[in-house]
């Protein structure tokens, strides 16, 4: 991060607000209150959330602060490409509306706190319950260490950081990783904040500090594309800038997709939007929702987020027609701001970014927790663990989570965290089929669906490596060259695989599980 | 555990289809022209579908109600 200096009225307004959302964070443990010693009243809010409170608790949580930096930061470099974010969150949409409910109905009525608990009992399988849950633990984890890196962005920007105090010079002088450590600092505490309530009140923190975040983010978001483009001359000028930037550059890519863009743009939306509610933190948010009807219409109602969205990513363009020049691409969202804002405005939309990450954050440890609790501790570990027991369990995992993430992004290089995290959306998909085949009335067999996510784990990994971790794969066919999202290439042989081993199976005279 | 009591869509679920179809093909939208208040075609046409993608379900929604 490039140290900015040390902006005061931008950080009294942030710590202001950081001291807020940590006071609500607190006090939520007694909202709708239910006994948080059992895991669906920590780990679900005890399914008690309706219409509204859903409506800012998912789009608190699939629209998190790292899409309000890493998508403007996609827009700046690469121009239309970029916004395949956008037709990836409307059409996730349809989806929802249509698998969605299946799943609350069937995870009410049985009392199932994770997707993998209901596929251990659906597919009469606790190892593809567990193939599942791992999954989902393992494309969480990464996804935790983004949000803080979005919360690092966020701090830079106040120009806070850096150890200037002498004293901790010469320590550091002495110890080099203590220097990690003091940069980060003001992360630390705000992570260890967010760890300690929601130990104590599960998902109800997050629930009711979305409410506050998304508020926010709406005001800045809100304010930047009415106030920026003012100052730029209107939108059509900032269009205008950002076509003469990218011809300019010469660049493979620009302000229309160019034709070898076009394939691998409706695939990545295509793939993300399928995988999209397939992590833990957005089937949390789902499973906590008080009925069936809330659930569709926050189908309905989520698409509000997307418009938001949209906006969001025009902020990259309208960082290049203010001429706003950086060689790290993550910081475009801040140097527009300070640019751009009064410091008590940027102060109050860095806040915004940082308690966006926290929002997410909780939700993806909650969900990793609750899936670590029910699919692997109880299922093979200790079966007999009470309720109580799982409460526990599950809270401890929860702060153990966080403390991996943290570790992770102040000692390992932050390119880690981006990769896992394309791996992890990778790897979320391959457990579409064990999750929605069996919403309908899909003839398929517990050991091929767990063969088929063996196939899809395994192309779609090695098709990564082999692409040096880009998101695509030149397929040759016939001939042709189609450059389309590796998920969906390895969620292809992975449904191929299933439904193959599946009717090989069963013309042998074996009975799916129904 | 219990049967998925969830009952189909049925032919509504077309209109479901229609954002896949209207968003997934490019060359439906990849233009410049025709812009709108400043915004190039390829713009302006992702942002009509957020709604119009919401007004498709809650027809879907209030029909299958």
């Amino acid at each position: 991060m490039s140290p900015a200096p040390l902006n005061w009225t931008a950080l009294l307004v942030f710590v202001f607000f950081f001291l807020l959302v940590t006071v609500l964070g607190f006090v939520a443990a007694r909202w709708k209150s239910g006994d948080l010693g059992q895991l669906h009243e920590w780990g679900l809010g005890g399914r008690r959330f309706g219409t509204i409170i859903t409506w800012f608790l998912i789009g608190g949580d699939f629209y998190t602060a790292y899409t309000m930096i890493a998508v403007p930061a996609l827009v700046y470099s690469l121009g239309a490409y970029g916004f395949f974010a956008l037709p990836y969150t409307i059409i996730v949409y349809p989806i929802v509306f249509s698998v969605m409910p299946r799943l609350w109905n069937v995870c009410h009525q049985n009392n199932y706190i994770t997707a993998a608990d209901y596929i251990a009992e659906r597919f009469a399988s606790k190892w593809l319950a567990l193939a599942v849950a791992i999954t989902g633990l393992v494309a969480t984890m990464p996804y935790i260490a983004l949000q803080l890196i979005g919360m690092q962005v966020a701090i830079a920007g106040l120009g806070v950081g850096g150890g200037g105090f002498p004293g901790v010079k010469s320590l550091v002088a002495q110890f080099p990783w203590l220097g990690t450590v003091v940069n980060d600092s003001p992360l630390i505490v705000a992570f260890i904040i967010l760890a300690l309530y929601t130990y104590t009140s599960g998902l109800r923190a997050p629930a009711m500090i979305a409410f506050v975040k998304d508020v926010m983010i709406y005001i800045v978001v809100i304010a930047a594309v009415a106030i920026i483009p003012l100052r730029l001359g209107g939108y059509g000028a900032v269009f205008h800038a950002v076509d003469q930037a990218f011809q300019t550059k010469g660049s493979a890519t620009g302000l229309l997709l160019k034709p070898a863009q076009a394939l691998p743009f409706a695939s990545l939306a295509l793939g993300s939007a399928l995988a999209a509610f397939m992590y833990p933190h957005t089937m949390t948010a789902v499973l906590s929702s008080s009925s069936v009807d809330t659930v569709r219409k926050n189908a309905i109602l989520l698409p509000l987020y997307t418009i938001l969205l949209g906006l969001i990513a025009l902020l990259g363009y309208m960082a290049i027609a203010a001429g706003i020049k950086l060689d790290k691409p993550t910081g475009v969202v801040p140097a527009l701001f300070n640019k751009i804002f009064p410091d008590w405005f940027a102060g109050f939309s860095f806040a915004a970014i940082a308690i966006g990450a926290l929002v997410p954050a909780a939700i993806m440890s909650i969900g990793a927790a609750n899936l670590f609790t029910r699919n692997i501790w109880k299922a093979f570990l200790r079966p007999g663990t009470s309720p109580t027991g799982e409460s526990i369990v599950a809270k401890n995992v929860s702060l153990l989570v966080k403390i991996g993430a943290l570790a992770f992004i102040i000692f390992l290089p932050t390119q880690y965290a981006i990769d896992l995290q394309l791996l992890g959306g990778i790897w979320i998909l391959q457990i579409f089929p064990s999750v929605v085949f069996g919403l309908y009335r899909t003839r398929v067999h517990a050991n091929c669906l767990l063969l088929g996510w063996l196939a899809g784990m395994t192309i779609g990994t090695v098709l990564a490596e082999s692409m040096q971790l880009k998101p695509v794969y030149p397929l040759q066919f016939a001939g042709q060259t189609y450059t389309v999202y590796i998920g969906l290439i390895a969620l292809s042989a992975n449904v191929v695989v299933s439904f193959a081993a599946s009717w090989i199976l069963t013309v042998a005279g074996a009975k799916p599980a129904s | 555990m219990n049967p998925v009591p969830e009952k189909s869509l049925g032919p509504w679920a077309i209109l479901l289809l229609i954002p896949f179809v209207a968003l997934l093909w490019v060359p439906f939208y990849n233009s410049i022209e025709p812009t709108l208040l400043g915004f190039p075609f390829f713009y302006w046409y992702q942002f009509v579908w957020v709604p119009t993608t919401s007004i498709l379900i809650y027809i879907v929604y209030l029909k299958t109600k």
